[in-house]
């Protein structure tokens, strides 16, 4: 292949990259906007989604599009419940002081990855397409499902946007973020709401897992590489700001795509990593982020 | 927190070195062993705490510190035949200059842009452990051979891997670490550092440079947990990228958090329990991170003190 055509291959896997990315770190990035809360153990309710696609679809039988549908539907219902039970249990008993659910959260990462293992295994597992439909660009042929990704991800960000900005609820969320004690005095219930982005937060990690599990697989470890480049995507972009969180997603997955296919992807994680550490470092703020409070 | 006498609290110290060199003669082979792991593991949360317990800054990237020891130790014992005191050495400086440099950059953050900020960092020094995999060894690691695991004193030379000499040398250094640990919390610097993490404005205002003063206390902080690394790879032979990564910034948030942070011996008991705890589990089940889990949720919930917190809350207010 020549250049250009190699070029495009890589964009098109950085942008599902970075449609996967966008909902996790959309997830980390509310949680942390609304409540203060850094939420480590992020990366475990989307390793808990992928688990959970492949249980649900291997227990459906016929076609593949019906396990997947169910996964699709189940998996982040139960993975939201879980986070619920677990802010009920645990930080909200904390009262969100910030280090305590830092370490509280790593707390969780480890009894969900130890219950991965003891129940999952340490297999890695596939779970097979709704479709397998190839799209023939003039070069190559491209799967029809990554970009179906790229568009059920598009779809929910416009969702999340359209409810974070012109629904009651998004009102109470902000209202929230912005002054949590003169909301509370204003008679809306901080606790609940508390709660809810919590679960929320975790369900939009578990639909993006349960979007990637055809193309990659399941497996006990994978929430550690969505969680780093999460923490990535949410820092450069600014926290709480849902443009920032996008564009910057579409950069990290778009360099990652294409560094990893030009050069050595250990060296092109190094490199980012990097970058973003000085970001913080020389600008704490992230990129589109305003001042903190 | 009341003023200590500083007699009792050196003689408290004193005793638990004592008790430590004796129990070396009575302890069977295994915990032996054990104990000689657990001390130098000691010393890396000892590093962490006079970070994390005494200035009150949360640092997610102190494996970092570990492994440039580690590294810093093993690399120049395998790739250049140093000496064990010079490859020591070379740990130590490899450990305190990268914490300068981190110190510098991650110092301008606070609070969770700092964690964020120092957990990064020793991701990238991870991965370039596993991207210089020709001479760092990948993920597999170096075993650091057992003939240049010899220290040689005038005429007699002790072989490390010998039990005896190597609890010893583990002892020694965690004196070293303990007292000096002591001392500097009892300085007029570590009030500073007290007052830094309570109230930082305030310090400031009293004419105290908080940044420089922060700054020295990574550099103490991160050359200590290379000690601790430096002296795993000497004494127990084994390089690996697993203690760069971020399980190994974690076990010492929990060791000095259960011990019981900004408490001189916290880390020792919170290593030393939670070391046993694991060794007693595994007996009974391979799910020893469902433990660490669970340890940690009930500490902040219920302990947020540790063991040694709360006995000088309680009881014994004089303890340093």
């Amino acid at each position: 292949m020549h250049f250009g055509p190699h070029l495009l291959l890589a964009a098109l896997e950085g942008l599902v990259t970075a449609a996967v990315l966008a909902l996790t770190a959309l997830g980390l990035s509310l949680v942390f906007g609304v409540m203060r809360v850094v939420n480590v153990a992020h990366g475990e309710f989307f390793m808990l989604g992928a688990v959970l696609a492949w249980a649900i679809s291997t227990a459906i039988s016929g076609h593949p599009a019906l396990g997947f549908l169910a996964a699709l539907v189940l998996a982040p219902l139960i993975v939201s419940l879980i986070a619920l039970v677990s802010e009920r249990l645990v930080l909200r008993r904390l009262n969100y002081n910030p280090e305590a659910t830092i370490v509280a959260t790593i707390g969780m990462l480890y009894i969900i990855q130890q219950l991965a293992l003891t129940f999952y295994g340490p297999e890695a597992r596939p779970v097979e397409p709704p479709f397998s439909y190839r799209i023939l660009l003039p070069w190559f042929g491209y799967s029809g499902y990554k970009l179906s990704i790229i568009a059920a991800s598009a779809l929910l960000l416009a969702a999340t946007w359209f409810v974070l900005t012109r629904t009651k609820i998004g009102l109470v969320m902000r209202a929230t973020r912005y002054d949590s004690e003169t909301a509370q005095a204003f008679g809306i219930p901080v606790d609940r709401v508390y709660a809810g982005v919590f679960a929320l937060g975790a369900m939009l990690a578990a639909v993006a897992a349960v979007l990637i599990v055809p193309i990659s697989q399941a497996h006990y470890l994978m929430g550690q590489d969505p969680l780093l480049l999460s923490f990535i995507v949410v820092i450069i972009g600014g926290l709480g700001s849902l443009r920032g969180t996008l564009v910057a997603a579409v950069l990290i997955g778009l360099s990652d795509g294409i560094i990893s296919v030009f050069f050595s992807p250990t060296l092109a994680k190094i490199i980012a990593t990097l970058l973003v550490a000085m970001v913080l470092v020389f600008r704490p703020q992230g990129l589109f982020g305003t001042a903190s409070r | 927190m009341k003023e200590a006498s500083p007699s009792k609290a050196y003689a408290l110290h004193l005793g638990v070195i004592v008790l430590l060199f004796a129990l070396s003669f009575v302890l069977p082979e295994y915990h032996h062993g054990l104990l000689a792991r657990i001390m130098v593991l000691a010393v890396f949360a000892m590093g962490y705490n006079m970070l994390f317990g005494y200035v009150g800054l949360l640092s997610l990237g102190h494996a970092m510190f570990f492994s440039a020891g580690l590294y810093g130790a093993g690399l120049a014992v395998i790739h250049l035949g140093w000496s064990v005191p010079a490859a020591f050495a070379a740990g130590l400086a490899c450990g305190a200059l990268l914490a300068l440099v981190i110190g510098v950059l991650a110092l301008r953050t606070s609070g969770v842009a700092f964690m964020i900020v120092t957990m990064m960092f020793a991701q990238v020094f991870y991965l370039i452990i596993l991207y210089l995999a020709a001479w760092t060894g990948g993920d597999q690691g170096l075993v650091v051979p057992q003939s240049a695991r010899v220290l040689v004193l005038g005429d007699t030379s002790l072989g490390l891997t010998n039990p005896t000499v190597r609890y010893m040398s583990a002892l020694v250094l965690f004196s070293i670490v303990l007292l000096v640990t002591l001392a500097v919390v009892r300085s007029r610097y570590g009030r500073v550092l007290v007052a830094i993490r309570e109230n930082e404005e305030r310090t400031k205002m009293l004419g105290y440079d908080s940044f420089s003063n922060k700054l020295a206390a990574v550099v103490v902080s991160g050359t200590i947990c290379a000690a601790s690394g430096a002296a795993y790879a000497l004494l127990f032979g084994y390089v690996g990228s697993t203690f760069a990564s971020v399980q190994y910034s974690i076990l010492p948030l929990l060791w000095v958090l259960l011990g019981g942070a900004a408490t001189t011996l916290g880390p020792l008991i919170g290593t030393l329990f939670m070391y046993y705890v694991v060794d007693v589990t595994s007996g009974y089940t391979s799910a020893y991170l469902l433990i660490v889990g669970i340890a940690l949720i009930a500490l902040v919930l219920f302990f947020p003190k540790g063991i040694l917190g709360t006995i000088r809350q309680r009881w014994l207010g004089w303890l340093p």
